[in-house]
């Protein structure tokens, strides 16, 4: 198979436009005859339900959870990146674009980013015009900070909540389209197939979670918005219900899945305190700007921080990185402290955390300042640990965060699969192969307000259409199959429970598929998930019946696909025979430790084909090259 | 520590439901209440318990989704100030306690399985106005309008709501009113909110009098265990929006050629 990228050529500055202005359009009075899927209410989607609905086509919108307004978009905390230089500290939409490519280690297509960084700023006037209420200064001005790894300051925020606000405007605007009567919302849905018809994706099955009946539905284009694959590690910052399902399954209908496992580790995470433990929660990387990370000097020094003198403590990111200090990217900054922890100098009972100190800029500041800044982060962290940070230092160690890997996609955010969209973070675009912080809320509503409307629309007005609805066999079929599906989870021998399957699994991915990773243990991990597959589909205890709300049953879906996407991860992290990015094959790195890339052999996207169950799928590759922002070895020293 | 569950099972919408008592040995202070529900789930499970596992629902465990919610002896979210179920920890509790767990009562929040309810009434209450019609593409420059401050930092305060419906449930009445009025203060405190203002408070009030909720009569409960600290002073704030929409009756311009 040739992958066909269609990224425009000639100056980057115009691509965009350039392509926009070559797009067909749909004519006003047709565009209620198109139906459109949106699969997912987050940033990404509830943005292009609400915009494609507003344009006029006929739009049906799905999401797992009881409303729109929860998809997990809501936890982003820190902020959104924009190039607006509202600071005039000599931020510009190519510093922001060559900023991206460089964070993402090289691994990212210039012509997205670009066009990312390009509609930054419609981003922010669009949110404020929602009534999305960003800090402000006294003068009455958007507020900026700067953010983990970035010089400028460019990220707009909403005290700890961006990502709350951002999704409640975006939700409001589909409400009013809902109200309009443009849009259909299905909450409480989750879509388990997609239908291809003459080789188009035409619709997709879902089970109603409320009741268990299993609903198909027709459209001219389906787009999923279904966000990231974090929870395949068990533990991770994601919300329980965020799963791989949707883009998988799509995956299996003929969708190519690119670079499976390039994932990020997020550096400040609360430590994981017990085995009952079901999630992580993330301090907000801000929080670097004022605290400094340190460990004592000594291996095994067990005294409690505060008996620790000055001299005794390592500040090693501000040792090994004095350029950016406290501020180096997180993929650099997590593996630090995982080089800490193996060292034997890692704090707290079980050995597994780092020091997030706060007295100085609390002497420095005042903690008034500090409690300005960060108050409902100490607040939350007060919460979950029941140590007060204004007064002890915060342990904090790395948890998985955030997946750059998806579908692969086109410019045009479609996927191989004709008429199958695909935005936000479950597609594999614009991040390479490490996301800078406050960049997925940027693009997910780069994707969803302003990218994605204008690729549908061209997509339909240059495609011809057959009449389709659900009786058609296709949908029977894939009916079938999800039916299916769920008698043998129903009816496997009851041995083993689902979240059982899922911290084993969540163990493996972690071991040996998470900040370091090498050929032996790859090799062992996909041995071992294969069998665990097998173990799963014959055991599973999987209660009650199809009929009903079933919160195990749905449990045992996702996990299923996530033990499928599991095995993936490590043959495409076998596969890469570099470092880049998140993805640090132990084998190579530079004599510093440092991550070492190989240009001339893996500049490329890996996007891996489905070949059938139980086959392993074929790689295809899609070359990358930087006419603009020249590949250079990451240094943050 | 050794903690004693009574909790609320039933079926479905339909069915009768009724209290079950559980144990739920080995319970660790560091545990959020709803570990200590998976460790009871998971228990339920392996000894193929007839009820199965307590369904209740859940999605950030992070107090920012809204997902969760229920009743911890008789008090929502279980009553530490500013802590959604999720962000509450068992050493809040002590070795022996007996604990009851009931969903939401609320007409308008039917409950769907033990402790999950369908709060669907509450999107159809933001639907009915619940922002400014700004459409994609049509927004001026961020900063073209200046914004005080204390005025920006009003309507975030509102707008922090997370629309878990605490509020209701502790209501003796189920109003609605702390919920509707922290997103018409939220955008009622705001430039670009005001346009739609009066408008925006009739119809978000009438399509909550709509619903089965029940009205207002100050008691203040709500804002008692509002997890994220909406005030009663929002409430004040609908009351004389929508008192001024009425009184103006005129017919509303926005409903000419809306949809
Ligand atoms: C704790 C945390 C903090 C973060 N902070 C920041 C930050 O400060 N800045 C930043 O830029 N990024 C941040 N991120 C990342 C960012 O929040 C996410 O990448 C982004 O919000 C994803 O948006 P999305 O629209 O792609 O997907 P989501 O918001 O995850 O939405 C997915 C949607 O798909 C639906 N869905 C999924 N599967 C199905 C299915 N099978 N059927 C039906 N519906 C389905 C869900 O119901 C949901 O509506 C953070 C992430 C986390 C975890
Ligand atoms: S007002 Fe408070 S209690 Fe009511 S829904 Fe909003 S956050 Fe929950
Ligand atoms: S689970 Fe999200 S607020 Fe509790």
């Amino acid at each position: 198979m040739e992958l066909n990228s269609r990224v425009p050529s000639g100056d980057i500055t115009t691509r965009w436009t350039r392509t926009k202005f070559d797009m067909k359009l749909v004519n006003p009075a047709n565009k209620r005859k198109h139906s459109v899927i949106v699969v997912g209410s987050g940033l990404a989607g509830a943005a292009a339900a609400a915009t494609m609905g507003e344009l006029g086509y006929n739009v049906k919108c799905f999401c797992f959870q009881d409303s729109p307004r929860r998809a997990h978009s809501i936890a982003a905390q820190g902020g959104i990146n924009a190039a607006k230089n509202y600071q005039n500290d000599g931020d510009s939409i190519y510093r922001l674009f060559y900023d991206t490519v460089k964070g993402g280690d090289f691994r990212a297509r210039e012509s997205n980013v670009y066009r990312l960084a390009e509609i930054s700023v419609n981003i922010i006037d669009q949110c404020v015009a929602q009534g999305v209420p960003f800090a402000r200064e006294y003068g009455g001005t958007l507020s900026n900070r700067s953010f983990g790894g970035a010089q400028v300051s460019r990220t707009f925020y909403a005290r700890g909540q961006t990502g709350q606000q951002l999704l409640l405007g975006a939700y409001q605007a589909l409400e009013r389209q809902i109200e309009a009567g443009r849009v259909q919302m299905l909450a409480r849905r989750e879509m388990l197939d997609l239908v291809n018809i003459d080789g188009q994706a035409r619709g997709i099955v879902c089970r109603n979670l409320t009741t268990g009946a299993i609903e198909s539905y027709a459209a001219d284009v389906v787009v999923l918005a279904t966000g990231g694959y974090g929870n395949v590690f068990y533990l991770s910052t994601n919300a329980k219900g965020s799963n791989v399902t949707a883009t998988w399954r799509a995956h299996k209908r003929g969708a190519l899945f690119g670079n499976p496992c390039f994932t990020q580790i997020h550096p400040t995470c609360i430590p994981v305190s017990g085995d009952y433990q079901s999630k992580l929660t993330l301090m907000s990387e801000s929080l670097r700007n004022d605290g400094r990370i340190w460990v004592p000097l000594k291996a095994g020094d067990k005294r409690k921080a505060a008996d620790i003198p000055e001299s005794e403590r390592d500040y090693y990111l501000e040792r090994m990185y004095p350029a950016f200090g406290n501020l180096v990217p997180r993929d650099i900054a997590s593996r630090a402290a995982k080089k800490m922890c193996d060292e034997g100098r890692g704090v707290g009972e079980s050995g597994f955390g780092v020091y997030l100190d706060f007295s100085e800029s609390i002497q420095r500041l005042g903690a008034d300042k500090i409690r300005e800044r960060y108050g409902n982060l100490f607040e939350m962290y007060d919460r979950i640990t029941g140590e007060d940070p204004y007064k002890l230092p915060m342990r904090i160690y790395p948890a998985v965060h955030y997946t750059m890997g998806g579908l692969w996609v086109d410019y045009q955010l479609m996927t191989t699969v004709p008429g199958l969209f695909c935005l936000g973070e479950a597609n594999f675009s614009d991040h390479g192969a490490n996301r800078l912080g406050a960049s997925a809320l940027m693009q997910g509503l780069a994707d969803g307000y302003f990218i994605a409307p204008a690729c549908v629309g061209n997509y339909l007005a240059s495609t011809k259409f057959q009449p389709v609805d659900t009786s058609h066999s296709a949908f029977k079929d894939a009916e079938a199959n999800v039916t299916g599906l769920t008698k043998r989870m129903l009816n496997a021998s009851a041995k083993r429970t689902v979240t059982s399957f899922h911290r084993d699994l969540g163990k493996l991915m972690w071991e040996y598929c998470g900040m370091a990773r090498n050929e032996k243990g790859l090799k062992l991990a996909i041995g071992k998930i294969d069998a665990l597959r097998e173990e799963f589909w014959d055991s599973v205890n999987v209660p009650g019946t199809g009929d009903e709300l079933n919160q195990s049953l749905e449990n045992a879906g996702r996990v299923a696909d996530l033990i499928e996407l599991g095995s993936l991860m490590c043959r495409d992290a076998l596969a890469r025979e570099e470092s880049c990015g998140g993805h640090y094959r132990e084998e190579h790195q530079t004599p510093e430790g440092e991550a070492l890339r190989d240009d001339e052999n893996y500049a490329f996207v890996s996007a891996w084909q489905w070949e059938g169950e139980k086959k392993a799928q074929s790689l295809v590759k899609e070359p990358l090259t930087f006419d603009y922002v020249k590949p250079s070895q990451r240094s943050y020293k | 520590m050794r903690i004693t569950l009574n909790v609320w099972r039933q079926k479905n919408t339909n069915a009768a439901g009724a209290m079950k008592r559980y144990e739920v040995p080995n319970v660790s202070p560091d545990m959020s209440f709803l570990e200590m529900l998976d460790v009871l789930n998971e228990d339920l499970l392996e000894k193929k318990d007839a009820d199965g596992p307590v369904t209740f629902e859940h999605d950030c465990r992070e107090g920012i989704c809204g997902s969760c919610g229920f009743m911890i002896n008789g008090v929502a979210h279980g009553g530490h100030e500013r802590t959604t179920v999720c962000q509450l920890h068992m050493r809040h509790f002590k070795d022996g306690d007996d604990v009851v767990l009931e969903p939401w009562r609320a007409n308008a929040f039917p409950v769907l399985r033990d402790l999950m309810v369908d709060r669907a009434a509450f999107d159809r209450i933001i639907a009915s106005g619940g922002y400014v019609s700004v459409s994609t593409g049509s927004a001026p420059d961020g900063n073209a309008i200046a914004i005080r401050k204390l005025d920006s930092d009003l309507a975030m305060d509102n707008a922090q709501c997370i629309g878990c419906g605490a509020c209701v449930a502790a209501c003796p009445n189920a109003s609605a009113s702390l919920f509707t009025s922290a997103k018409i203060a939220h955008l009622g405190h705001l430039p670009q909110g005001q346009p739609e203002r009066l408008e925006r408070a009739k119809k978000m009030v009438d399509q909550m009098n709509n619903e089965l909720f029940g009205s207002c009569t100050n008691i203040g409960e709500c804002e008692a265990v509002c997890p994220k600290g909406i005030r009663l002073e929002s409430i004040a704030m609908m009351n004389r929006d929508y008192a001024r929409a009425s009184f103006m009756e005129r017919p509303s311009t926005g409903e000419v050629g809306f949809g």
